[in-house]
């Protein structure tokens, strides 16, 4: 992404840029560090977080008509009526009532609000399926004390705070916790979803794009939480298999005592297991089924029970 | 000398007592500046033989007005807490990977920040509020149960001594103020810290339910003959709904906490990992207090603000019937919202869409309202007071924290920016801008009335400027790092993700802020000193009641009930050249009788102190020594019959004409 000034919101799409122009002066202040990459949500990587953002900008720029509107009105108000000598306009002390106006009032904010509530509707719907005849990925998730665990329950493989995916098509991420609750975030691909202990909740996400990206716990969780990081690469479908060949072969398998070593309460670096007991998913170790239903996919993932 | 003496004593007994905490230099610094100040009270009060006068007008008082007071203090020294607590914050985020205090103690400060802002700040100096004018603007001589009252202001102050000594003694919580199971948890969460928590929070919830409780009577039951509900002055219907939203809304939050209280001292399981416990039932019931609760803290400001505009633009409140039928709205659309605040924890859908859609019908009467403030304005005379200036700034401040608010309805755009530094500039822009600015307006407003002098409008503008201007330093950068992927309650990050830059800025502005509250504490101190006295009692030019009374307004409010043929009966007197004074004649005041000053509010509230200390050590035998004192002053209290004391109609002549208002 090339660095450039101006407003922070300019550095996105370019269909968007007209809108966002109008918003900037509105709603945000101006731009003070350039907008670089680092701008993570302006920056999606995948369908998810494109929407995500679109949405976003489609919000904002909504509300910030509306918050210009009563921004202009009250500063026309303030240079009117100030209280000084001789203002010319008039002085009406007992008019307090106006029908039509106020039915305005009503009108006007609820207009605008479900100008917001459509695309709200549908998009919710959208985002919480997986797309139509995919295939997706699927990486069972479970956040311990202060680590993430990952488990490719077709690929047998599991890795600890990093992940390979491959670009263009979906992944299914479920999500559980060994530990108190945390939120697992990718911001280049999307929105979070938390993970619990006792439920395993659906995120699906995708990548359109190669490239390295980070992902955080977003709920607080305990004095290490700031170091609940890891790291997704999103690579090309060979790869990534040459990827999953290369750890079934050559790293060691993850047995209970490993498992048992991770639920201790510390941070541990990027760690790569060839196998791993089927037992350590908390969903089948607590004899949890998956809650929900939204995802066909789940009826035959090899881990329900 | 002996002060040294003193504290190296109580620095053995601390060691000795609770030999696991290690003790910080910030926190011994803090330590030794409260015991300073304590002992300088201690001392100052001895000096001057001020015991007995503080035991006898204060301490066991059951007055409206002097709770009040009371409350005013304790919200203010509070702000300075969580103000202290906020600069410490943003001094360790200032800069990547400095770290002035260490990742334990950053947790317990947000946590205590957040905790006393909302439930020792805001709360408190609501009631401030609600006490000092509620019952002068519908003519009543007190609230309904006086005693309680005093009751309700003493658990608060005791709750608030037993979340605040956490940090004298160590082991401050450390949790979050929404303290979300299974991290509270024992197993989590060891040590007394999240015990201070839950147990100040269950102690001051009983005092506030009680006030919610206490004003609804009050309003429902004493107001003047013809002070009809259509007449009443907004602030005192945004009074009735908050009160309503109260007793309902206190009821899960009191539950949540005693749940995971017993899982942490019984070694039950509502909230744990295994046993069958339901960690998510937990943020279920707090969120189901949590939401209720934003409105409670931001609907008074509403009423604030419509009193200010009124009285400042020299013109009646427009649409005074939309203004109510929306905090009715409010007030019921708030309990059906509170699931947004959990849209991520996989609901699924139609539930989200469902929770989405109320938010953004909850933003609706809000629009009404700013709209109506704003024609309250047009074709008046606006006069630029302090309280009007907080005024002006909140509508474009809380339009666009609103604004924000409403993006977080909409639930795709919640997944991305829950938790994360947008989140936690939409709610300071509500609670500054709204519930802050608003009770900073109310303060100026209403301060007169309190102490019988104004504040200092010059300075009162300059720590205004500081406020508003910091606020927006402060947290336009806060919103900006949302979308940099900053996530709320790190203690520190790297360098590499390009936050500094606007974490410097945010930073400076918050000291802005702190420099804002400097100006206001010398505000009150210098007016205190050297601001006339007020003697017309209606120093801005009021419209409503309480300004008809002189200031400070005597014991018994009224000499005589007024009775109310108008909405902004005051205005209406000035207008028909009508003053109480003329209404008053001497026969007309008769013996009145009032309630009596109690010991019992008071010993009460350190009952239940020491009842908290010792459930928090699990000291049983202290435990059990506070709910004998609790259960013993209860039943003092119900056979007491001896509650009221007469005051004779001689007297209040006398006082009434001392203040000019009575003829003949
Ligand atoms: C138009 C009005 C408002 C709307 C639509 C709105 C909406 C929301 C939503 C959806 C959230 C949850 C965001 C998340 O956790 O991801 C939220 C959080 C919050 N809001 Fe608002 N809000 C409004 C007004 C207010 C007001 C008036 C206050 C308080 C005075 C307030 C205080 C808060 C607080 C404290 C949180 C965060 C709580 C936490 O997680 O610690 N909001 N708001
Ligand atoms: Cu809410």
């Amino acid at each position: 992404m090339p660095k450039r000034g101006g407003f922070f919101l300019v550095c996105t799409r370019p269909q968007t840029r007209l809108w966002l122009l109008v918003a900037a002066g509105t709603i945000l202040m101006p731009f003070i560090s350039g907008c670089g990459s680092h701008y993570v949500l302006l920056h999606p990587a995948g369908p998810v977080a494109r929407r995500e953002l679109d949405l976003t900008v489609y919000a904002a720029v909504t509300m910030a008509v509306i918050v210009a509107f009563v921004i202009a009105l009250l500063i026309l108000t303030l240079i009117r009526y100030r209280d000084r000598p001789n203002n010319p306009h008039a002085y009406t002390p007992e008019w307090h009532d106006h029908r039509l106006m106020e039915s305005l009032w009503l009108i006007i904010p609820a207009v605008v609000l479900a100008a917001v509530a459509i695309p709200t509707v549908k998009t919710t719907y959208a985002l919480a399926r997986l797309p139509k005849g995919s295939h997706p990925l699927v990486i069972d998730v479970t956040s311990l004390n202060w680590k993430w665990m990952f488990e490719y329950p077709d690929q047998h493989i599991a890795t600890v705070n990093y992940i390979e995916i491959p670009t263009r098509r979906p992944v299914l991420f479920e999500l559980t916790a060994d530990s108190p609750m945390n939120a697992f975030w990718i911001p280049e691909l999307g929105g979070m979803e938390y993970t619990m202990s006792g439920r395993v909740l659906p995120l699906w996400l995708e990548a359109d794009r190669q490239g390295l990206f980070w992902g955080r716990s977003a709920q607080f969780s305990g004095i290490d939480f700031e170091k609940m990081l890891f790291h997704v690469r999103a690579v090309s479908t060979p790869s990534f298999n040459a990827w999953t060949a290369h750890i079934r072969h050559s790293k060691p398998a993850m047995t209970l005592d490993t498992y048992h070593r991770l639920l201790r309460f510390n941070t541990v670096g990027v760690e790569e297991y060839s196998s791993y007991p089927r037992s350590a998913f908390p969903s089948t170790t607590h004899g949890f089924g998956l809650s929900g239903g939204m995802y066909p996919v789940m009826s035959n993932h090899p881990q329900k029970n | 000398m002996s002060f040294m003496a003193v504290y190296l004593f109580y620095l053995y007994m601390i060691h000795t007592l609770f030999p696991e905490n290690v003790r910080q230099p910030t926190e011994l610094g803090a330590d030794v500046m409260i015991i300073g100040a304590g002992i300088i009270i201690v001392s100052v009060l001895t000096r001057y033989k001020k015991w007995r006068w503080l035991w006898s007008e204060w301490l066991t008082t059951v007055d409206h007005k002097k709770i009040g007071v009371l409350y005013l203090i304790s919200a203010l020294a509070m702000l300075f807490r969580g103000g202290v607590d906020a600069l410490m914050l943003r001094t360790n985020l200032a800069l990547p990977n400095i770290q002035p205090i260490g990742a334990n103690e950053y947790n317990e400060v947000f946590t205590t920040h957040g905790t006393i802002m909302i439930f020792f700040m805001a709360m408190p100096f609501i009631f401030a509020l609600f006490n000092a004018v509620v019952p002068l603007m519908i003519g009543a001589r007190d609230v309904a149960f006086p005693r309680l009252n005093a009751i309700s202001y003493w658990l608060f102050a005791f709750g608030a001594l037993l979340l605040n000594i956490s940090f004298v003694l160590g082991g401050s919580p450390n949790a979050g103020w929404t303290a979300y199971a299974p991290f509270t948890e024992r197993a989590f969460t060891p040590g007394v810290g999240e015990n201070y928590y839950f147990m100040s929070l269950l102690i001051a919830g009983i005092g506030t339910t009680m006030t919610g409780i206490n004003f609804l009577v009050t309003i429902i039951r004493m107001r003047a003959p013809g002070m009809t509900f259509m007449r009443m002055p907004l602030f005192v219907w945004t009074t009735l709904t908050t009160s309503a939203l109260i007793i309902f809304a206190f009821p899960p939050l009191t539950v949540a906490l005693a749940l995971t209280l017993i899982d942490r001292l019984f070694h039950a399981s509502f909230f744990t990992l295994g046993h069958g416990g339901m960690p998510m039932m937990y943020v279920n019931l707090f969120w189901l207090f949590g939401h209720p609760e934003v409105y409670i803290v931001v609907m008074p400001a509403f009423g604030i603000f419509s009193e200010v505009v009124a009285t400042f633009s020299g013109k009646q409140l427009f649409g005074y019937t939309a203004m109510v039928l929306s905090v009715v709205a409010i007030m019921l659309f708030a309990y059906g919202t509170w699931v947004h605040h959990f849209f991520t924890m996989g609901a699924g859908p139609s539930v989200n869409v469902f929770f989405g859609l109320s938010t953004m019908l909850i933003a609706i009467p809000t629009g009404v309202k700013i709209f109506n403030w704003i024609f309250t304005m047009w074709g008046g005379r606006i006069r630029m007071t302090v309280a009007m200036l907080y005024q002006i700034a909140f509508i474009p401040t809380f339009a666009i924290g609103g604004a924000t608010g409403v993006m977080f309805a909409v639930v795709p755009v919640d997944y991305q920016l829950h938790n994360g530094y947008f989140l936690i500039a939409h709610f300071h822009n509500v609670l500054i801008g709204g519930t802050l600015f608003g009770l900073l307006s109310g303060m100026h407003y209403w301060w007169p009335k309190m102490f019988g002098f104004s504040l200092n409008e010059r300075l009162g503008k300059f720590a205004f400027w500081l406020f508003f201007i910091g606020f927006w330093i402060t947290f336009t950068p806060q919103y900006m790092l949302g979308f940099e992927g900053m996530t709320r309650r790190l203690y520190t990050y790297p360098l590499g993700y390009g936050w500094h830059m606007l974490n410097v800025i945010s930073t400076l502005g918050a000291f802005t802020m702190g420099a804002g509250f400097v100006v206001l504490v010398y505000d009150i101190v210098w007016s205190l000193f050297k601001m006339p006295r007020d003697a017309t009692g209606d120093p801005w030019n009021g419209r409503t009641l309480e300004w008809a009374l002189p200031s400070p307004v005597p014991e018994y409010n009224f000499a005589r009930v007024p009775v109310v043929t108008s909405r902004d009966m005051f205005w209406w007197m000035k207008r028909h050249h009508a003053t109480i004074a003329d209404q008053l004649k001497p026969n007309d005041i008769r013996e009145l009788e009032l309630p009596k000053n109690s010991p019992v509010p008071f010993i009460l509230g350190l009952g239940f102190f020491i009842f908290g200390f010792g459930m928090v050590f699990e000291w049983w035998l202290l435990a059990f020594l506070g709910l004998a004192i609790i259960i013993g002053s209860l039943i003092y209290t119900g056979f007491d019959y001896d509650e009221h004391k007469q005051v004779s109609a001689e007297e209040i002549r006398h006082i009434e004409q001392s203040l000019g208002r009575l003829q003949g």
